[in-house]
């Protein structure tokens, strides 16, 4: 099956990104697909590379990069809800990338299902 | 045009060929937090693709189609115009949870856009019978 993921909440301060990411995860392990993630509302931080958590915590920009490297997962970050916020190119980690809301409804038409992370 | 929030032009057309039933549920507040206004934004973009939209209002989400808003006094954008201008969009099928506008001590009369008050048993038939529900 082929999933699209909505991450709804930033990094550390929220449930929700460490659960879609874990969803994705095992998604994957399973021989699904996960085409893209779209990154909206506050998440559009976790895409921020001037995140620094302490060592010995987990590092989610750099585990979704990851993912997105080894199974071609599409990082893409709200424009709009980025500009928002602060996040531009200068500020955006490798592996994510910035474009408009448009990346989501098409992957709402292209995936079999649409998962929503957030609250 | 509404004058407060950007809308899709001509130049934001995709063509997929493809028609999904797409839902957008509003559970919160107009303000409080950025959820209703930027879900606001996920329903002006999908009307560039065509698709077959809904809006489920829920909960307090139901306060962001309610007449008479005016956020200034807390320097708010009021971006309850912009439903109105959603039927130019095609977008006209509007659904409010009837338990939920009773125990707020709303009716019908009280929003400023057409809707269709459906129960919550009805609220979960038509959930259940989309392809795409996106929430916040």
């Amino acid at each position: 099956m082929k999933f699209g993921i909505l991450v709804n909440e930033g990094p550390y301060n929220h449930q929700a990104v460490d659960t879609a990411y874990q969803f994705a995860k095992a998604a994957i392990a399973k021989g699904h697909t996960v085409s893209r993630v779209f990154f909206y509302y506050d998440g559009v931080h976790n895409a921020n590379k001037l995140l620094e958590a302490p060592q010995d915590e987990r590092q989610i920009g750099k585990l979704w990069a990851e993912m997105a490297k080894e199974h071609g997962v599409d990082l893409v970050v709200c424009v709009a809800a980025g500009l928002r916020r602060g996040l531009k190119e200068e500020t955006l980690a490798e592996g994510f990338r910035i474009s408009g809301l448009g990346q989501l409804i098409e992957v709402g038409i292209q995936a079999d299902r649409m998962m929503t992370f957030g609250d | 045009m509404s004058e407060v929030m950007d809308l899709p032009g001509d130049d934001e057309e995709f063509a997929s060929g493809v028609v999904k039933k797409f839902m957008f549920v509003n559970r919160k507040a107009p303000h409080g937090s950025i959820y209703a206004l930027e879900v606001l934004e996920m329903v002006l973009i999908s009307a560039a693709f065509d698709q077959d939209v809904h809006l489920a209002f829920i909960d307090d989400g139901m306060y962001q189609i309610v007449k008479g808003q005016d956020p200034s006094g807390i320097n708010q954008k009021n971006f309850s115009k912009t439903f109105r201008a959603l039927d130019g969009y095609d977008i006209e099928k509007l659904y409010v949870e009837r338990e939920g506008m009773e125990e707020r001590g709303l009716t019908e009369d009280d929003f400023l856009v057409d809707v269709e008050v459906i129960s919550q048993a009805e609220m979960a038939e038509l959930m259940n019978g989309m392809d795409v529900v996106l929430s916040a």
